[in-house]
């Protein structure tokens, strides 16, 4: 027993030869190449300048982003159920919201909502009055409102085919046991509708992600405004576009990574 | 009619009781007035052909069909029903069926264990989030009961990683968790492979041997003739024959049930 290496370091060298093999060297040699080419042929001297103004940015592009999500979410239950469950006066809104929000683009939704109704709210003296104005007269609201909308609207029909796809069976053994109906839904039908839709639900937040750069037309700072800002002021074009397009990336991944640690929680595909 | 008059004299107390119990899917008359009682202690088997409404029957003594009318009563509590803005009848106090329900042990064809608990989460569920038992309490008898039914080691296991067989024996302990007043079983070994059928039939004989209440819709008749005390043939939504199951295997009187039970063997 003694001469033989621990099974563990076996397969951690095992598993970094198969991993290291000729072609992925090459690749990460190439990655390196450009890297290092960028780093040295283009124009990085802007950074320090909007460095203050990039965090800013991209701080509000992540609360943006998380914000909208959760609400979203929250939003898309009862618009699911509704769908999947619910009488026809409930089923019938809910169906007509999520086809006219799905049916029109954001921009569209966004610019509505902030030309339209933003500039509407000033012309009643009993808003400008309200506690709400000082968040009214803000860009931002508009920009989570309707971010939250759209996200709802898009997840509102994935939880519908979620709930939908639960089988009768396992809703029928909780009635069986006594279970009411709130407890039927929180205990059963919810995770495991939950857990059917996780996977839908990480591709729809990493598009949800790249719709986030909308809010810059509404004069939101984010991510995306502050690159657009390098451009207007020193006329380098690619530099801070190719900066956002890895910040972007890194998001993404974050976003895929942090869903699959969910996924990998969940120890069976539900059935 | 009571199942017989030599257990209606030992007193033991009605833990079920069906009165004209009519069920209508639309215009499909499943169940045509069934009457039906067991008392503590009773093994029911009910059987009858595919559509005979056997297991609607069964289905509706927990309300999971809501009667179209008749009486049902458990332990003696008639289910009240009502009926709702589009005719139907419906269940009128959703807290009394829930009650009634936790009290039932409901055993079905699909198994029905929920997917995304383990084994012994499935069976402490009711116990902890319906009938209010401290959890650790429930994890006892539960461990307690998957022992039983021979799944101690299969406690943290998920369902869709357990056979068929394995799966309703778990539903089994899940049923027995809650302390049921009666079990109900919905025809549960047809859904199994054959080799699978014979481990689940043992637990089923091994409670009828303790003398729990059943009531049992299968189609095997060689187990009903062991394990029932009593036998109910339904036909066409109507009991056909009914009786101790050495009369309704060895010298059924109706024509239909000769022939039924010459089909089966």
């Amino acid at each position: 027993m003694s001469v033989q290496p621990a099974p563990g370091i076996v397969d951690a060298t095992a598993r970094a030869s198969l991993w290291l093999q000729p072609h992925r060297i090459i690749l990460i040699a190439v990655a390196l190449a450009l890297f290092a080419a960028a780093a040295f042929f283009m124009r990085w001297d802007w950074i320090p300048q909007y460095y203050d103004l990039a965090l800013q940015g991209l701080w509000r592009t992540i609360w943006i982003l998380v914000v909208t999500v959760i609400l979203g979410f929250m939003l898309a239950v009862p618009l699911g159920l509704a769908q999947a469950a619910g009488p026809r006066w409930l089923a019938w809104p809910a169906q007509a919201f999520c086809t006219v929000i799905r049916g029109t683009p954001l921009l569209l939704q966004l610019w509505l909502l902030y030309y339209g109704l933003g500039s509407l709210f000033p012309q009643f003296p009993w808003i400008r009055q309200s506690e709400l104005w000082p968040y009214l007269r803000q860009a931002w609201p508009y920009a989570v409102l309707s971010l939250t909308i759209s996200y709802a609207a898009y997840e509102g029909e994935v939880m519908r085919g979620a709930f939908a796809g639960v089988p009768r069976g396992q809703l029928e053994a909780a009635r069986a046991y006594g279970m009411s109906r709130w407890k039927v839904f929180r205990r059963i039908w919810m995770p495991q509708a939950f857990f059917r839709a996780l996977p839908t639900l990480a591709g729809e937040t990493v598009l949800q992600l790249k719709a986030t750069p909308l809010v810059a037309t509404i004069t939101v700072v984010d991510i995306y405004a502050v690159a657009s800002r390098v451009r207007q002021d020193t006329f380098i074009v690619y530099e801070p576009l190719l900066l956002l397009a890895l910040i972007y990336l890194i998001i993404t991944g974050i976003i895929v990574f942090a869903f699959k640690k969910i996924e990998a929680r969940i120890p069976v595909r539900v059935a | 009619m009571s199942p017989s008059t030599a257990e209606a004299e030992s007193g033991a107390a009605e833990a079920i009781h069906i009165e004209q119990l009519h069920k209508k899917f639309g215009d499909l008359h499943v169940l045509k007035g069934v009457s039906l009682s067991a008392r503590d202690g009773d093994v029911v088997a009910i059987i009858g052909g595919s559509g005979s409404g056997k297991s609607t029957l069964l289905r509706c003594i927990n309300c999971l069909e809501n009667p179209t009318s008749g009486v049902i009563r458990v332990n003696g509590e008639e289910i009240k029903l009502k009926a709702d803005s589009h005719g139907h009848t419906v269940p009128a106090d959703r807290r009394q069926i829930e009650r009634i329900r936790s009290k039932l042990g409901m055993v079905f064809q699909n198994f029905n264990l929920w997917s995304h608990m383990t084994l012994i989460e499935n069976v402490i569920e009711v116990p902890v989030h319906v009938l209010g038992v401290k959890r650790d309490k429930a994890i006892a008898t539960a461990e307690a009961l998957l022992d039983r039914v021979g799944l101690a080691d299969k406690r943290d296991v998920y369902p869709a990683f357990m056979s068929g067989g394995q799966q309703q024996r778990g539903a089994i302990a899940r049923a027995l968790a809650i302390q049921p007043r009666v079990m109900l079983f919905d025809e549960p070994t047809s859904a199994l492979d054959p080799e699978l059928v014979g481990e689940v039939l043992k637990v089923i004989a091994d409670l009828a041997e303790e003398g729990r209440t059943m009531i049992l819709v299968t189609h095997e008749m060689k187990f009903a003739r062991e394990v029932a005390t009593h036998v109910v043939y339904l036909y066409n939504g109507l009991i056909e024959e009914e009786g101790p199951p050495e009369q309704i295997f060895g010298a059924p009187k109706s024509e239909r049930l000769k022939q039924f039970i010459s089909n089966i063997h």
